[in-house]
């Protein structure tokens, strides 16, 4: 088999994980235009969760996928109540020192508790090798992608969540309980990146520092997306999953040039990203 | 809000140019560390440094509206250019600073026809890729900038032939700050002059600029390349006073640090940057000091308080502050 | 110098399905005062977006003193005279009065790019500035923020940013939109007091404004030019009645 389908297939798999810690940034940016950029603290926590219970616990790696979603999204829950609403209508710049301190604390705790070494983790045998991994992770991917956007278009709360990112004041007109919404969307959105993180630790590893080093990467995904679009997130983080492999496969020498390269002229040629609204 | 009342219009623009006594004593404090702490001179030049660096960032982003992730590409720029002319053969101080500023604000200017078609998310990521671009290239041409190991063999020639860069830090706190001041004073007088103005136009209401005539995007290219020459000659004050260059002068990193310490300190105001500088870099070295492996979660905590205690950052706040007791005594 | 101050031909504009500005046809003369009035949604705004060129037309052209303009950006129209005010204000909220007017005098002056001189040796400039806040009452509050002003001197400044550019053709974009009556009298004194030799367009709902001000009466429905003449011809002109569905007839009869 030619090495492309390789490329391809590793690709849309790192895209995969790539929108699951995305998708909820995208969407809680785009309904309320808070700047979070601890978004990925909460992919980080997922991930060292699924390490707790599987060597200090001996969990099966799949039982604690989904408590990795739930620990994210209570966490999540937590911090919104607690710091996160009261600056809903704060400037952009101060949301982005708050989650960033966030980011910051989050990190220390991490190397407090688990040290900064990459975390290891034993794979199920049915799970060994890494194509059937990426199997495993596209065929989840799909199954929530799937579920999202059955959600979205086919329920009430996915109709008005719709609603309250296309226009949040005529949303609150219409009695839509924006706040409520947002809350929810943002625990979805945070138990996503949970999940996602928990799942990338066999492919891209858990150290401290996942929680920035992935953050520039869910930006990139988020801006070339278009914030508020499922559809948009799922388009950029495929494109630039497959990017990045295609870049490091073929052009090794110069690492991640390719997806930068590849942002830079989808943001020129769309800046509200490729879903975006005008 | 001010209670002042002027004799005519002209009072009012005559007023703002007026050096503060607070102004004064600020930069007659910044003269302490000489005499006051001796022993900390070498990290006092990083952050008179710094300051400069933040000093141009808030040029584009506190009183341009200009967000950017990636301004340190500008440093860097400055950084290799004076590594590169020093390890060929020319040393010289003052002229490296010349040299690395207009290598900067080249890169600036080319920039700036991309950066100033652009506004919300996607000129923040824009100004993040081409920050990522660059050290990228960067770490691939290691023929030309050594790679991840950096520059070697830079050496600074004595100033005027006289002071001599040494390990105690005299001449380079003494340099590094004399390069902050007097960049200070062309930028505080930019921030009083039309274009100032005109750039405040732009931060507060973009959309009404056209509309009374104004070039923005002309604007917008100038102030850019301005902060990127500012930004230049502060990385190249960093490889004169530390005789190295690494891909840590150009990566993101340094970017991040660099906005986090404007809005920490308050944007728009110059002295804000100052002294988010300062705080940053001081605290970063004490809690290193107290606790090498955690010292991101006292600053992390540091930050969040910041943003919940203070509106507009620390200067912000000292504002506040100053204006209670007037109002009080 | 030619007669007429501003002129469209064929000027067409659609978004997808929905018309929004189909074949206008205007000509104003110099100095003429014309008011622009129609039902919500008629297009008035979108016009005045489409002469500025903040919005650019699917056909049709702009003449400027018989210039022809339509393939310039704003900033060029207004530096040639043609300027506007929002209905909604669009100001500075952090720049005083003082600051906004004088920033509008240097960019008219072509000064706002010197970085290096302070702004206290501009003394024309600011004079200049706060002599239009004084005709339009505003010097006494020069030295506030925008956003500390009333409603009806951010109103006022509005006006004052437009004058600042020296403009020879002026549209006002329903000048009197929120203002309270108590704060209009100054908003009317600096309209009428607008010089003879500028040509004025404004949108306006306020039949008083219309009446009192205008000279021709433009009226607008669905993107189109309905009907044009004197202030009379259209208070009683039966087709403009129907498109108010009556409920303003009474006041139209007002002149």
């Amino acid at each position: 088999m030619p090495p492309v389908f390789g490329v391809l297939f590793d690709g849309v798999a790192y895209g995969m994980l790539l929108f699951l810690m995305s998708v909820g940034l995208s969407v809680t940016l785009g309904m309320m235009n808070f700047v979070n950029l601890a978004h990925c603290s909460f992919a980080m926590l997922g991930g060292y969760v699924t390490i707790t219970l599987m060597n200090a616990m001996g969990w099966p790696f799949l039982a604690t996928l989904p408590i990795a979603f739930i620990a994210a999204a209570a966490a999540s829950v937590v911090l919104e109540r607690v710091f996160f609403r009261r600056f809903y209508n704060a400037s952009e710049l101060d949301q982005c020192l708050l989650t960033i301190g966030i980011v910051f604390v989050s990190i220390a705790t991490a190397a407090y508790i688990y040290g900064t070494d990459q975390q290891p983790l034993q794979l199920p045998t049915y799970l060994h090798g890494s194509f059937n991994y990426r199997l495993f992770l596209i065929v989840v991917a799909v199954v929530i992608t799937v579920a999202l956007v059955l959600g979205l278009e086919a329920t009430r709360f996915g109709a008005q969540v719709r609603a309250a990112v296309n226009n949040q004041r005529m949303a609150r007109g219409l009695g839509i309980n924006v706040d409520g919404l947002f809350a929810i969307t943002f625990a979805l959105g945070s138990g996503l990146a949970g999940l996602g993180g928990a799942l990338a630790i066999a492919m891209l590893g858990l150290d401290p520092s996942f929680a920035f080093t992935y953050l520039i990467y869910v930006l990139i995904v988020v801006s070339v997306g278009g914030l508020g679009s499922i559809a948009g997130s799922f388009a950029a983080a495929m494109l630039l999953g497959v990017s990045d492999m295609a870049g490091k496969y073929y052009v090794p020498a110069f690492g991640s040039f390719l997806i930068y390269l590849v942002m830079l002229l989808l943001l020129i040629w769309r800046p509200t990203g490729i879903f975006g609204r005008r | 809000m001010t209670t002042e009342t002027f004799a005519g219009p002209q009072d009012f623009f005559q007023a703002q140019l007026r050096w503060h006594w607070i102004e004064i004593a600020f930069w007659l404090a910044m003269l302490l560390p000489f005499v006051l702490t001796p022993n900390y001179l070498v990290l006092a030049s990083q952050i008179a440094i710094t300051a400069l660096f933040v000093l141009s960032l808030d040029l584009i982003l506190g009183f341009s509206g200009i967000v950017s992730l990636g301004h340190a590409a500008y440093f860097g720029v400055g950084s290799y250019t004076v590594g590169l002319v020093s390890k060929w053969g020319w040393g010289e101080p003052l002229t490296g600073l010349l040299l690395g500023g207009i290598a900067a604000g080249l890169f600036g200017y080319l920039t700036s026809f991309i950066i100033a078609r652009f506004r919300h998310l996607a000129l923040i990521m824009i100004t993040l890729g081409i920050g990522l671009l660059l050290v990228e290239a960067a770490n691939s041409a290691s023929w030309l900038t050594g790679g991840f190991d950096g520059l070697q063999g830079i050496h600074t020639w004595r100033i005027f032939n006289t002071f001599r860069f040494d390990l105690y830090g005299y001449t380079a706190y003494g340099y590094s700050l004399a390069v902050l001041f007097v960049v200070f004073l062309v930028a505080r007088r930019l921030i009083h002059s039309p274009f100032g103005l005109a750039l405040r136009g732009i931060r507060e209401n973009g959309q009404r600029m056209p509309a009374i005539g104004a070039a923005t995007g002309q604007h917008i290219r100038t102030i850019y390349t301005i902060a990127a020459i500012i930004a230049g000659i502060a990385g190249a004050t960093l490889a004169e006073t530390t005789e190295t260059v690494s891909l840590e002068s150009l990566g993101f990193q340094r970017s991040a640090d660099v906005l986090v310490m404007l809005i920490l300190g308050g944007t728009g105001r110059l002295y804000g940057g100052l002294l988010g500088a300062i705080v940053y870099m001081v605290a970063r070295d004490q809690f290193s000091g107290l606790n090498p492996q955690y010292w991101y979660f006292w600053i992390g905590l540091l930050l969040i308080a910041v943003v919940v205690l203070l509106p507009n950052g620390i200067l912000g706040g000292l504002t506040l502050l100053a204006r209670r007791l007037k109002v009080a005594s | 110098m030619s007669e007429n101050a501003l002129a469209t031909q064929g000027v067409n504009k659609s978004f997808g399905s929905l018309i929004v500005a189909s074949d206008i046809e205007l000509t104003l003369p110099r100095g003429v005062r014309y008011a622009l009035i129609g039902p919500n949604g008629a297009g008035k705004t979108t016009l005045i977006n489409l002469i500025t060129g903040m919005l650019r037309p699917d056909a049709g052209r702009i003449f400027l003193d018989d210039e022809d303009v339509t393939s310039l950006a704003p900033e060029q129209r207004v530096r040639r005279g043609l300027v506007r005010t929002y209905q909604i204000n669009s100001l500075f909220p952090h720049l005083t009065a003082l600051e906004s007017v004088t920033l509008a005098v240097c960019e008219q002056r072509g000064v706002a790019r010197t970085w290096w001189r302070k702004l206290s040796v501009y003394r024309d400039e600011v004079d200049e500035a706060h002599h239009i806040l004084s005709s339009l009452m505003l010097a006494p509050v020069c030295h506030r923020p925008t956003r500390e002003l009333a409603y009806g001197q951010q109103r006022l400044l509005e006006i004052a940013l437009a004058l600042a550019t020296r403009p020879k053709v002026l549209l006002l974009d329903e000048p009197a939109a929120g203002v309270p009556r108590d704060e209009s009298k100054e908003l009317f004194a600096a309209i009428a007091g607008l010089p003879r030799d500028i040509t004025v367009l404004f949108i306006e709902h306020d039949m008083e404004l219309v009446f009192r001000f205008a000279s021709r009466v433009i009226v607008m429905v669905g993107g189109r030019v309905l009907v044009e003449g004197t202030p009379q011809e259209i208070a009683s002109d039966p087709q403009v009645r129907a498109v108010y569905l009556g409920k303003t007839a009474g006041a139209l009869k007002h002149g």
